[in-house]
């Protein structure tokens, strides 16, 4: 197979990138890894004419941590540089088993974490685990830069609010008394599979009573979301095998999955509440965030 | 990486990389993949092309050490980087043991995927020397043999790693 032809740009600074995007408009895509959107030129879902990368952006990769902002996770981190940061396995061990969990080695060696939020899949990985995480991404475009939450960053399937002259910079996880968290990806196989329900929690304990917590759903909606009205039932309340089960029966009510290849809606509902169950009490027996 | 534009305005790009220890300086368009890289310009053809779209790791090479889909990379981004492809295993006309270890444990059936299961191994025993059964299946987890000879070819990774 061979790739259609386009033009490209692999500029040095983020002030050239931003300006070329905004010269270019709609015919130019950017491009890091490139493993969804070569798929994607593959199967002529999609023919860009010009692409710009940002891969010679070097600092884009560093993962590290800045007092007062956070641990900061640059667009062009690799899936393999996350599961392996050392900083990341000591504060977010779940954002690292997320990163693990996808795709293959071969691909986890190029895909980005900036991609895999930018391409705005319903079934990505990481963005339930960071929403859960309180998670902001930092735009970057030629009229100036912008932090918003993740989860306000999407608005569809493919769909975002990131305009066409902006790049995902950064990811950022903000410091927080979440006391566990986790990421339960439910694929057909191990490997190399897309989720078909993926269940994100982080929460808050005080002994046996959760303080706080955060339920964020992946491949059951349009968009990642938080299941509020299941995160409000567990606040101030002492966990109890009854109360998970109440929560995951909430949750799963609160998804709007659909039906597709990998499984029925009403299978992915029920799905939601096995995987909240399950995910809550990982996150709360074994106590790393 | 320089540009070049010809009288057509077709842009090409100069790129040096080193694949197995040597040194290659191409001209290439944007949209050439690694994999066909290797193949049609180097004719390195052991890299071979299966599924390319990712998933079945038959092109699987490795980028400065780490195992990545050859199919799923521009070769444009491959500059000024180290590539191992198959033909860079053996060393000296002898083969590596992992590929001795391949041989004795029958884990060649058609041999499609054999390119691709010995890098990705490679690269395994780099970082892990001696590895368990399950950090074996994980690290060809990428790598389909659709004659299903998984058995014997875990088998031979966990043989060659017993053997250093």
């Amino acid at each position: 197979m061979y790739l259609p032809d386009f033009d490209f740009y692999a500029p040095e600074s983020m002030q050239e990138t931003c300006e070329l995007l905004a010269r270019l408009g709609s015919r130019a895509k950017v491009i890091s890894g490139g493993t969804d959107m070569m798929v994607k030129m593959k199967h002529a879902l999609l023919s860009p004419e010009v692409l710009v990368s940002i891969k010679n952006l070097s600092r884009l990769t560093n993962i590290y941590y800045d007092e007062g902002k956070g641990v900061v996770i640059g667009a062009s981190a690799t899936l393999n540089d996350i599961g392996n940061s050392l900083l990341l396995q000591e504060k977010y061990l779940s954002v690292c088993e997320a990163a693990h969990h996808m795709a293959n080695n071969q691909i986890r060696n190029i895909a980005t974490i900036g991609g895999n939020i930018v391409n705005a899949v319903p079934s990505a990985d990481f963005p339930p685990i960071l929403i859960a995480l309180g998670a902001s991404v930092k735009l970057v475009g030629s009229s100036g830069e912008r932090t918003i939450p993740l989860e306000e960053f999407f608005t569809g399937p493919s769909k975002s609010v990131i305009a066409q002259d902006e790049i995902l910079t950064e990811v950022i996880i903000p410091d927080q008394h979440t006391t566990g968290s986790t990421y339960i990806k439910f694929g057909l196989r191990r490997s190399g599979a897309l989720a078909v329900v993926g269940v994100a929690v982080a929460v808050t304990m005080d002994g046996d009573v959760c303080k706080d917590a955060r339920i964020a759903l992946g491949a059951v909606a349009p968009v990642p979301d938080r299941a509020r009205k299941a995160e409000n039932l567990l606040k101030g309340k002492a966990i109890t095998k009854e109360l998970l089960e109440e929560v995951g029966k909430c949750a799963a009510a609160e998804s709007k999955p659909i039906s597709d290849i990998r499984g029925s809606a009403e299978y992915r509902r029920d799905m939601v509440r096995v995987f909240t169950k399950r995910a809550l009490s990982k996150a709360i027996s074994e106590g790393h965030v | 990486m320089q540009a070049i534009e010809d009288k057509n305005g077709v842009k090409r790009f100069v790129i040096t990389l080193n694949v197995n220890g040597d040194s290659y300086t191409k001209v290439v368009k944007a949209n050439m993949t690694l994999a066909n890289f290797l193949r049609d310009e180097l004719d390195l053809t052991g890299t071979k092309k299966g599924c390319e779209l990712g998933d079945c790791g038959a092109c699987t090479v490795l980028l400065d050490g780490k195992p990545i889909d050859s199919c799923m990379m521009l070769a444009v981004y491959a500059d000024g980087r180290k590539i191992t492809t198959i033909e860079g295993v053996a060393q000296n006309e002898k083969m590596d043991k992992l590929q001795e270890s391949f041989a004795e444990n029958a884990a060649v059936q058609c041999g499609y995927c054999t390119p691709g299961m010995v890098l990705s191994a490679k690269a395994l025993l780099t970082s892990n020397p001696h590895p368990t059964e399950l950090d074996v299946r994980e690290a060809i987890a990428g790598n389909l043999c659709r004659c299903t000879g998984y058995v014997n070819i875990v088998k031979a990774v966990l043989a060659a790693a017993d053997e250093a």
